[in-house]
């Protein structure tokens, strides 16, 4: 990296946290709530392009892995007096009764038992291509579910956990989202993110360059479910609630539209397009409810916002498949050649 | 476990097989030709019911009129969407087709969910197919001999459309090859539109059997149902019919059998499916029937 860009980098990483910290002193708890999410939905997205993006595996199991996250976490950071409160169907079992640890350690905890999740249905799964796949997953993630409502010990079945201590904040959000980033990043740029695109490209071209395919498609499920749990706990955390329900396919319907409108295989895609779909789901909520213009009153719809958003989805896919980014990336340099007169030094247009 | 009730849970098996099998064959019917999972299927069922149940309550229409304007429109609304969301995508990668067909089915429930609301709404059931028959001790409602009759019949009527007439020979010629059937002067688009609007014919006869048998529509209700047929279809084999209704008895037949034997797993009735489908996968991922396709360079 050219040292004006390590300059350009630290100084918008300082104005992103001096931005961050007038957020967290100045705005109200909803509009927080919201970056909140934004910060998450980010974590999540960048987790899903790994594998469906920069890989070319469509997988739809990621509300599996987010749930197998919050439910560690939350389970990790409950105190005592709490879970008892919650489990009065069935006590809760012993190991997990008294143990109550600090949000970091659990949310780590929660990724590496999300990527062990990951990396026990990858075996099987990864096996299979295409549509297959996509089925296998959301069929995974299915059975996740349907585990979680049923173990009443472990997860307190449909009942979900309440009270759940509300340690996600602002820095938390955008501090993980920006390890994920930094994380992918390196990830993306070092000779196993080269693989990984080899395969995306063309996995038999791949595999006669002496790539190991399952490997590494092996190494991008896991990752991606890592960073799946992380948001998962994040989520958890955040909302103080969470029941089997919430991790139904349409959650990772909502981190699909938001990576294909980014672009599927951009980083920076994916984080605008993260920031474009959970404000406009915020901002469109206008639409579900009653509106009261002073002299007309406006009857809103229930779920028509959701009727926006599918018809979005298939708009992207059908008009611009390439999304906001397709697979190009945001870089100092590009900017910097656009604003001045000096012709680009590569040359041609990049 | 006696055999009465042994016999009750299977009757109740097969019917539930039935159905599965009539939807299941939409799917492989269109996997076959597209090489794609049309997942707005499960969606397309649903529609049929309601579009049944306003025939029967807003326009007071006798049942058997009713259930055969939802089968057309609903065979219409198949062709409609190929149009709109399948054929423009044609050539595109297969993920773009496949995230547009996830874009379809959510447009079509939150459409729903819109148009109907969210409340489950009760199908009225005509009284020929609610009598009880008394076969020595177990009492069976009438219709649960009608599934099955129906899916055969339809079984036997596709299996001629596909192998004995034109139509069914441009069927063959796309799935086999689209571009040479093309060349052969086979019009593709039209052969595609007609496989989508007789798949989801069938899957519209599935759905107003599906809906007698279980009186209570939402819209959401064509979401499980869809899966786990995707699932039967490539139990049997995905692309082949007569797999399909095997796959569909399977999953229906083990699916009831599972939740008698094993009360205590009946919370994992849902997840069986996915099991199997797993298991198949794995064992025989062409299923009972497919034939290998192998991929070329």
């Amino acid at each position: 990296m050219k040292k004006r860009n390590i300059i350009l980098t630290i100084i918008s990483m300082l104005i992103l946290i001096v931005v961050l910290f007038f957020i967290d002193k100045n705005l109200d708890s909803y509009n927080t709530r919201i970056l909140n999410l934004c910060a998450i939905y980010v974590i999540l997205a960048l987790s899903m392009n790994l594998v469906n993006g920069f890989t070319g595996l469509f997988s739809l199991g990621h509300a599996g892995f987010m749930a197998v996250g919050a439910y560690t976490t939350a389970l990790l950071t409950m105190s005592p007096d709490m879970k008892a409160q919650n489990f009065f169907l069935a006590p809760i079992i012993k190991p997990l009764a008294n143990l109550t640890l600090p949000f970091f350690p659990a949310l780590i905890i929660a990724g590496l038992v999300s990527a062990f999740v990951g990396y026990l249905i990858a075996t099987p799964v990864l096996r299979l291509k295409g549509d297959y796949l996509a089925i296998a997953t959301l069929g995974f993630s299915e059975i996740i579910r349907v585990v979680f409502t049923n173990t009443q010990t472990l997860t307190n079945g449909a009942l979900g956990l309440k009270g759940i201590p509300d340690t996600t904040n602002i820095w938390w959000t955008f501090g993980m989202a920006a390890v994920t980033v930094i994380i992918i990043t390196s990830l993306i740029n070092s000779s196993y993110g080269r693989a990984l695109k080899a395969i995306r490209e063309d996995e038999i071209a791949a595999e006669s360059m002496g790539i190991n395919l399952f490997k590494h498609k092996v190494l991008a499920f896991t990752i991606g479910a890592f960073f799946a749990g992380i948001g998962g706990g994040l989520l958890g955390n955040l909302l103080g609630t969470i029941d089997p329900l919430m991790f139904r396919f349409i959650l990772t319907f909502n981190i699909l539209l938001i990576i294909v409108l980014g672009g599927m295989g951009s980083i920076t895609g994916s984080i605008i397009a993260a920031f474009i779909v959970t404000i406009a789901g915020e901002a469109l909520r206008f639409l579900d409810e009653t509106m009261n213009l002073g002299f007309i009153t406006i009857q809103g719809i229930p779920g028509l916002r959701m009727v926006v958003f599918s018809a979005l989805l298939m708009l992207v896919v059908i008009f611009f498949r390439h999304g906001l980014m397709g697979t190009k990336e945001f870089s100092f340099d590009k900017i910097i050649n656009k604003f001045s007169r000096k012709p680009s030094e590569k040359g041609g247009d990049q | 476990m006696s055999l009465d009730t042994f016999l009750q849970h299977l009757t109740n098996g097969i019917s539930l097989g039935s159905l599965y099998a009539l939807i299941a064959i939409g799917y492989t019917m269109v996997y076959g030709i597209l090489r794609l999972i049309n997942f707005a299927h499960g969606d397309i069922f649903m529609m049929a019911t309601y579009f049944a149940f306003y025939g029967v309550t807003t326009f007071m229409l006798p049942w058997y009129f009713s259930f055969l304007i939802a089968i057309i429109l609903t065979g219409a609304l198949g062709i409609l969407i190929e149009r709109t969301a399948y054929r423009p995508l044609r050539g595109a990668p297969k993920i773009s087709i496949m995230i547009s067909a996830i874009g379809a089915s959510f447009l079509l429930e939150n459409v729903a969910i819109v148009m109907f609301g969210g409340r489950p709404k009760p199908f009225p059931t005509p009284e020929i197919f609610d009598k009880m028959v008394q076969i020595g001790n177990i009492s069976v409602q009438r219709l649960t001999f009608v599934i099955p009759v129906v899916t055969f019949v339809l079984l036997y009527l596709l299996l001629y459309l596909i192998n004995h007439t034109k139509s069914g020979m441009a069927m063959r010629a796309v799935s086999k090859d689209y571009e040479t059937a093309g060349l052969m002067g086979i019009d593709v688009n039209k052969t595609i539109s007609f496989t989508f609007g007789i798949g989801s014919m069938l899957a519209s006869v599935g759905a107003l059997l599906w809906a007698l048998k279980f009186p209570s529509l939402l819209p959401l209700m064509g979401v499980m149902p869809g899966l786990k047929c995707f699932i039967a279809a490539v139990i049997g084999g995905i692309g082949n019919v007569k797999g399909a209704v095997i796959g569909g008895f399977i999953l229906g037949i083990g699916e009831i059998m599972l939740v008698a034997f094993f009360q205590d797993l009946s919370g994992y009735r849902d997840a069986f499916a996915f099991v199997m489908l797993i298991v198949i996968l794995l064992l025989k991922p062409t299923g009972i029937m497919g034939e290998k396709i192998s991929e070329k360079v």
